[in-house]
């Protein structure tokens, strides 16, 4: 399980674009780090990130392990009407998980 | 007594093989895998980054498309100094409000960061930006 905090405006207007941010606890880890015995520490990352308002795609994001432990997103969207955003990530041993945030447009 | 002085450079060799570094070629390899034939033209898209980095763990980087005359279909994000050359790709649905994402990145050392952004029509715009980096990541 991944803790995940999804930050929506408070107040959502119809067609005005607001900033969804999210803000993942994940490691990260690369694969290129090295543990204390030498050993490589195994990849283990988000390698997909979908965000979607009732089934329609926001942001569609392939992940590579350049991006930061814990990693943080923002960026905008737009709703027509009150809905669900739902967040899926998919990566590494065998990560799949769906998170839902209510929109409620005024 | 040599013998025990002999391992003591054992985890340097190893920190060296950790920091195999994309070059700058993988990183024109992955960009041609993206443009293909389609044109490629400077501007457009801007990437914001602090150019002095003190933590190269996470680094804030803010990609945006000012004004594009066709939606912008993907963001593509290359780093030339890092152990491999891509960071991430952002493909924008049709709830997207804008063609701007935010998000944090690792610099593996002082090097150049490129994006690239492709529009519905095919084209692609780039943009690049040349970092210091003082406290790399990956290393430890």
């Amino acid at each position: 399980m991944v803790r995940v905090l999804i930050n929506l405006p408070k107040q959502i207007h119809a067609d005005v674009p607001f900033e969804v941010k999210l803000l993942i606890s994940h490691p990260m880890e690369s694969g290129y780090r090295r543990d204390a015995m030498g050993q490589r520490i195994p990849r283990d990352i988000i390698q997909r990130l979908v965000c979607a308002i009732d089934g329609e795609t926001v942001l569609d994001a392939a992940l590579f392990p350049a991006i930061a432990a814990n990693p943080f997103f923002a960026f905008t969207a737009v709703a027509a009407k009150s809905g669900t955003l739902t967040l899926t990530l998919t990566g590494d041993n065998g990560l799949n998980q769906t998170e839902t945030a209510a929109i409620t447009v005024t | 007594m040599i013998r025990r002085r002999a391992l003591l450079f054992v985890p340097a060799a190893a920190c060296l093989a950790a920091r195999a570094e994309a070059t700058p070629a993988d990183v024109a390899d992955a960009i041609g895998a993206v443009v293909g034939d389609a044109p490629l033209k400077d501007g457009l898209i801007h990437i914001d980054m602090p150019v002095m980095v003190e933590n190269g763990n996470a680094v804030s980087i803010t990609l945006t498309v000012q004004d594009p005359p066709v939606p912008v279909a993907e963001i593509h994000v290359f780093a030339e100094g890092n152990p491999l050359p891509r960071v991430a790709v952002f493909r924008f649905g049709p709830r997207a409000a804008a063609p701007r994402v935010a998000t944090r990145m690792r610099l593996a050392t002082s090097q150049t960061v490129v994006a690239i952004a492709k529009l519905r029509d095919g084209t692609c715009w780039r943009d690049r930006i040349d970092l210091l980096v003082t406290l790399a990541a990956c290393v430890e």
